[in-house]
């Protein structure tokens, strides 16, 4: 049979010399995982998702504002306090959703499909996969999060000029606002990556994200008031949100605390995906 | 060169691996071979540090897999579950695997071409059928040029022309001076490509040798002689290779080392009378039945006769001698 050659470079019963040096390095991961990830159709479908969400629900409320100053109807609390900033981001609440599903099958679909066979038995150290995978994922969440809330801002910002609502960029606290808000959306992704990697399901990866950005804040409203004010800002959504507010109240931190307290979650979670990668068998 | 030393896998109560110790060179296929479940997928994935081990070690070309600067130019491994993601072409699979290592696209597009893959490269590799599935495991085995090939059940779900082309593969590779490590729990597969087997059997190693060795620890060449006078007999034929059992008080015997021809003719020159002179082959199947009969994890009522039945064909007899191992 001719097929039998490996490869002509081979030389036969000799594989030394004449062979190519490869090598493993950090660079070529990330380049190994950018690859993985951009040829899979539902990355470009969640994706495109992510964006369609961010900008459509962020122009729907200025419409809905722009719509409801116009006909003078009344407005509910959410409304009354609206701003073009409040109102571009809007979408978040559900651009976070689908992007940190993502970052949880970005990690977990690896396990669930066999695929992380092939991916551990490259990088058998394990620990650049789970680096690369966060760092290419967190980027380009970051890159599309930051794009999507600014341009929904800047078309916000035209819809409801002359309302009370009205804002532009050169404001206090709107640039800050957009910047935290995508790179707020960047960490829940990558969060997603970290919870994906740690719980090895698609299905709980989901579950634990939802619940945690969802889900916890309306439970703690079941505790005694006092344990809210203490725990309540602390809460991954609610440090989020302090990222990218205007107005930080008495239950929101500062939008550096709430920074460094969302950040902390993403360690926490990277962290817990890094020891059960290196201590459990895949 | 794949070394293991004392390597156990245990999981709560249960043993996968226990403490085998076993070395696979270069230039030549080894087969790994045991009943199902016997801890060879296992072995395997500890080869390449998928699982840790309990305790002993593995090593390959002299280090542990992942101390290697280049994992997939020592190790090129197809393990028997699938290990790719369904939505990804097999081209863009291949292309990921290669970037971890900067392995050229070129070398891709060879090892597609080498497993024939080139009409379904840019096809969703989860719409492959299992033999397609299959080359395309050998493909991402074989894209680092590895100096050590492990295959896992490598003809699992492939069709006769698949088969042969596997066989043809590791006989090259290992001509070219690669280690060839290959599972199977068909003997008579093994028995096709193989020089050199490991035998394991609820993960102890249970043989450490070649094909030969094997057939011949198991019973051999055995020529069964029924005689009217089982001491004289004994007697003619009594020589340095010469092995003969018998149960007493019965004129049959079992005679290794001499064929039936050469007892028919020592028979004739003393003036024995001979009643059934019968030449039986001991199959690789039977040999590796026999060898672990005691290890076999899930047992079948009716394993012993259909395996033999459906064997090599070598073997002509199922009353198998039951000489010691």
């Amino acid at each position: 049979m001719s097929t039998v050659a490996p490869s002509p470079t081979a030389a036969p019963a000799d594989p030394g010399p004449a062979r190519p040096a490869y090598k493993v390095t950090a660079a070529r991961v990330l380049r190994a995982e950018w690859a993985k990830l951009w040829s899979l159709r539902s990355t470009w479908i969640t994706l495109g998702l992510s964006l369609l969400f961010l900008v459509a629900f962020g122009l729907i409320a200025a419409f809905q504002f722009k719509s409801r100053i116009d006909g003078g109807r009344p407005m509910d609390r959410d409304f009354a306090e609206a701003s073009a900033l409040r109102l571009s981001l809007f979408g978040t609440n559900f651009s976070q959703l689908s992007l940190g599903v993502l970052g949880v099958l970005v990690a977990a679909g690896e396990y669930s499909t066999g695929m992380i066979r092939s991916t551990l038995a490259a990088v058998p150290r394990r620990l650049p996969v789970l680096w690369s995978k966060a760092a290419v994922y967190g980027v380009i969440a970051l890159l599309l999060g930051t794009a999507g809330v600014f341009a929904t801002f800047l078309a916000d910002s035209r819809i409801v000029a002359g309302t009370r609502a009205a804002m532009t960029l050169s404001d206090t606290g709107v640039v800050r606002g957009l910047l935290g808000a995508g790179l707020y959306l960047a960490l829940v992704g990558v969060i997603g990556v970290a919870l994906g990697a740690l719980l090895r399901s698609v299905a709980g990866g989901i579950a634990v994200l939802v619940a945690a950005l969802t889900l916890v804040p309306g439970l703690t409203q079941l505790l005694p008031s006092s344990w809210q004010d203490h725990i309540g800002p602390y809460l991954p959504s609610h440090a989020g949100e302090a990222m990218f507010a205007l107005q930080h109240d008495g239950t929101l931190l500062s939008p550096t605390g709430g920074l460094v307290v969302f950040l902390g979650w993403t360690v926490l979670a990277l962290a817990g995906a890094a020891v059960r990668l290196l201590r459990t068998d895949a | 060169m794949i070394e293991a030393h004392q390597l156990t896998k245990r999981y709560g109560e249960k043993t996968a691996v226990d403490r085998l110790d076993f070395t696979v060179r270069p230039g030549t296929v080894t087969g790994f071979l045991g009943p199902n479940g016997a801890g060879k997928s296992t072995t395997m994935r500890m080869i390449v540090g998928l699982d840790a081990p309990t305790g002993g070690t593995v090593r390959v070309n002299g280090r542990r897999y992942a101390e290697h600067a280049a994992p997939l130019q020592e190790v090129g491994a197809l393990l028997e579950a699938k290990s790719i993601h369904p939505g990804r072409s097999a081209f863009n699979h291949l292309m990921a695997q290669a970037h971890t290592h900067g392995i050229p696209r070129r070398r891709v597009e060879e090892v597609i071409e080498l497993t024939g893959l080139t009409s379904v490269a840019r096809k969703r590799a989860g719409a492959f059928s299992l033999g397609m599935g299959q080359r395309l495991g050998i493909a991402s085995a074989l894209l680092g040029d590895p100096a050590t090939v492990m295959l896992d059940e490598p003809v699992n779900g492939l069709d006769p022309e698949g088969v042969l082309w596997i066989r043809n593969l590791l006989t090259g590779l290992a001509a070219e001076g690669r280690t060839v490590f290959v599972s199977s729990h068909l003997m008579s597969e093994m028995a096709l490509v193989a020089d050199h087997l490991i035998v394991v059997g609820r993960g102890r190693l249970l043989a450490d040798t070649t094909v030969q060795e094997l057939v011949r620890q198991a019973g051999g060449d055995v020529v069964k002689v029924v005689t009217a006078d089982p001491a004289a007999l004994r007697a003619a034929l009594a020589g340095p290779d010469v092995e003969i059992t018998g149960r007493a008080g019965t004129d049959e015997l079992l005679v290794t080392g001499r064929t039936a021809r050469e007892i028919g003719l020592a028979a004739a020159e003393q003036g024995i009378a001979l009643f059934e002179l019968t030449p039986r082959t001991v199959s690789l199947e039977e040999a590796f039945m026999e060898l672990t009969r005691d290890a076999v994890e899930y047992h079948g009522t009716t394993t012993a006769t259909a395996a033999t039945g459906t064997g090599t064909g070598t073997g002509t007899d199922t009353d198998t001698p039951r000489s010691a191992a």
